[in-house]
């Protein structure tokens, strides 16, 4: 898998190249800015582009503009946004195409390194990966909503997993339950939500984020 | 917030708006013209309370005048103050409560000139008595009180009392000469007492009287309003100077609150990320201590570490939300009471936009107001919808929050709702609220300022 890395702390570049490094993943450009992104993502036409938020020169939201100029050039590009906070607004704007190869993670999650590895790959795939903290906000805002207030709390757990990107592997083992039950769950939840049942796991996460951030 | 120093904001309008938009628009300008016919005569009465200051004053003039320079003796002088004091101080009582009726009845906010009152700690009453009484000489404002009162016992009030002659010069001739139910003395009106066309000219007259009444009421109101406010207003140095207080008092909010901030961030790094930081260090050198001789329990001691930097992580982004948050750095005020507005457990619809963006202060001001709005909104209010409205009209950024719940809130009350006064009054800002019992809850924020 070949990579283009667009941070522009050089601990953290550094830090993150070393780490993907570590787990046979090419960086093909390691960049600062976000014009240096959209020429070596051209350049190179890399597996994933991993984007933090905040890059020179404006030092606004600037990779993040920049990471959906990259797709709109290419469309499909696998990309994944680092940033320091994350906000529901612009895991909207991330996902707004409709398609999959969206990941958008707080930079905490690095320290975690075996799941991040995971997230890099999943999003890699053309799977999503959304920070637990996003999820937990739409969560919160859909409290109210009578068919997600009517779910079990497991339901709800597995719910905001399933929200977050993962598959029913990893939902089984981060539960600590059989995927048969974790398959059963979601079964359930798809029928009280109304939503169309998909076996495909990306369709399956989208129509969930889309039904929580309606 | 008491409009000292501030530009008059639009009035309220008296009675339930709802209410009188409901009924058909003779019935609205029938009991439009009456109150105002009625307000007119109150006016009018009011007026008759400056006969005290003014009939006092003179009383006391003629009287000194009569006695000369020689025939003054002690008594005589104690009295003339007295009767002084008694008439400046009816002359203030009525030029405020025509301060205030003039802003309900007659559209015109008249802003309070008076110079702040002495200092309530002075003790002594002889003493306090002499600081009341200096206070009260040496402002202006009591004399152009009394100057008010001279002018409208003399004429002012026949400006507020016309609408209603008219109105009851009509009735009576009408009662009189259209109708001749009750008998007196006619030719004092200069109508002969009998006949057709004289009935028909006194209909004419009379109807015509009452509807020039009712129809003048409100411009009568109005001028009277403005003649009050010609005197019982501030002068341009009382403006100023008023002004200068504003800024004195909202300044030191400012400061106040910026310091407040200081503390608050300071002890939330010392109880969270330091404390945090402080632990981890600990954690790692036991796990340097154990790593030869108990591995197992290193690895558990470095996975706690682990966790301990990420809370401080946590906690440091929090913080770094509350003093400026990344959206409104990013994207501006919109687009941040949009991301508020995603992050809301109330389902919340954001609507209008700005056509540049304010001073990152004004900005950061308004951002926090509608966060802690919606804030209320989701604890009290008990909505289930709220609407917010950005605008920039006329150089002034404005702000409603309108939630469809049970409404009571009250600025007097709440701290959320004075905070966010005292924050917008460094800018010049202001907060209007409406909640009646029932709802819906309106709060409307101005804040002047230029866009760029």
């Amino acid at each position: 898998m070949r990579v283009v890395l667009a941070e522009d702390l050089f601990l953290l570049r550094d830090g993150l190249s070393r780490m993907l490094q570590a787990h046979d993943i090419e960086i093909a450009a390691a960049v600062d800015n976000g014009p240096d992104l959209l020429t070596a993502v051209a350049a190179h036409e890399p597996d994933l582009a991993i984007v933090d938020v905040r890059l020179p020169p404006t030092f606004t939201d600037e990779g993040l503009r920049a990471a959906l100029a990259a797709r709109r050039d290419r469309p499909g590009l696998p990309v994944l946004v680092l940033s320091q906070y994350v906000e529901q607004l612009y895991a909207r704007e991330l996902l707004a195409g409709g398609t999959g190869g969206i990941g958008y993670l707080l930079k905490d999650r690095v320290l975690d390194g075996r799941q991040f590895i995971d997230a890099v790959r999943q999003v890699a795939a053309g799977g999503t990966a959304m920070d637990p903290e996003v999820i937990a906000r739409l969560l919160a805002r859909n409290a109210g909503d009578g068919a997600v207030a009517a779910l079990s709390p497991r339901e709800r757990e597995v719910l905001g997993l399933m929200a977050e990107g993962r598959s029913n592997a990893a939902i089984a083992q981060r539960l600590v339950i059989t995927e048969r039950s974790v398959a059963k769950h979601t079964a359930s939840i798809f029928i009280r939500l109304g939503l169309q049942p998909s076996d495909d796991d990306n369709r399956r996460v989208l129509a969930v984020l889309a039904y929580l951030g309606r | 917030m008491n409009g000292a120093g501030m530009p008059p904001g639009p009035l309220p309008r008296p009675g339930a708006p709802r209410e009188r938009a409901a009924q058909p628009w003779p019935v609205r300008w029938i009991r439009g013209s009456l109150a105002a016919v009625g307000h007119g005569l109150a006016l009018a009465g009011l007026a008759l309370a400056g006969l005290v200051p003014v009939g006092g004053v003179l009383l006391v003039i003629n009287r000194l005048l009569q006695l000369g320079g020689g025939g003054t003796t002690p008594a005589t002088l104690i009295g003339a103050l007295l009767i002084c004091a008694a008439g400046l101080l009816v002359a203030r009582g009525q030029a405020k409560l025509t301060r205030r009726l003039a802003g309900r009845w007659c559209r015109t906010a008249i802003v309070t000139p008076y110079r702040p009152s002495p200092d309530p700690q002075v003790h002594g009453t002889w003493r306090r008595a002499r600081a009341g009484a200096g206070w009260l000489l040496a402002d202006p404002a009591t004399w152009r009180d009394l100057a008010w009162a001279s002018v409208n016992v003399c004429g002012g009030w026949l400006l507020a009392i016309l609408p209603a002659a008219l109105a009851i010069g009509g009735v009576l001739v009408l009662i009189r000469y259209g109708f001749g139910f009750i008998s007196f003395a006619p030719h004092r009106l200069g109508f002969p007492p009998q006949g057709d066309s004289v009935a028909a000219r006194a209909l004419v007259a009379g109807i015509g009287g009452i509807v020039l009444g009712a129809w003048i009421a409100p411009y009568s109101l109005v001028a009277y309003g403005r003649l009050a406010g010609l005197l019982l207003g501030p002068t341009k140095r009382a403006q100023l100077s008023l002004q200068v207080r504003h800024l004195a008092q909202t300044r030191s909010d400012t400061i106040d609150a910026g310091a407040a901030a200081m503390r608050r961030i300071e002890r939330d790094l010392h109880d969270g990320a330091q404390a945090r930081l402080v632990a981890m260090g600990m954690t790692l050198d036991t796990a340097e201590q154990l790593i030869d001789t108990n591995p197992g329990a290193a690895k558990a001691l470095l996975a706690e570490a682990r966790v301990s930097s990420a809370s401080a992580l946590a906690e440091l982004r929090n913080l770094v939300r509350g003093i400026h948050p990344p959206v409104l750095a990013d994207r501006g005020l919109t687009e941040a009471v949009r991301a508020l507005a995603l992050d809301s457990p109330v389902r919340a619809h954001v609507a209008g936009s700005l056509p540049g963006r304010p001073p990152a202060p004004v900005e950061s001001a308004a951002y926090f107001a509608v966060s802690e709005l919606l804030a209320n909104v989701s604890k009290h209010a008990g909505a289930g919808q709220v609407w917010i409205d950005v605008r920039y009209e006329r150089g002034l950024l404005r702000l409603g929050v309108t939630d469809d719940g049970s409404g009571g809130a009250d600025q007097a009350r709440g701290t959320g709702l004075s905070g966010i006064e005292r924050r917008i009054a460094a800018f010049d800002g202001v907060l209007a609220v409406s909640s009646p019992p029932g709802g819906p809850t309106v709060v409307n924020l101005e804040i002047p300022c230029e866009l760029c």
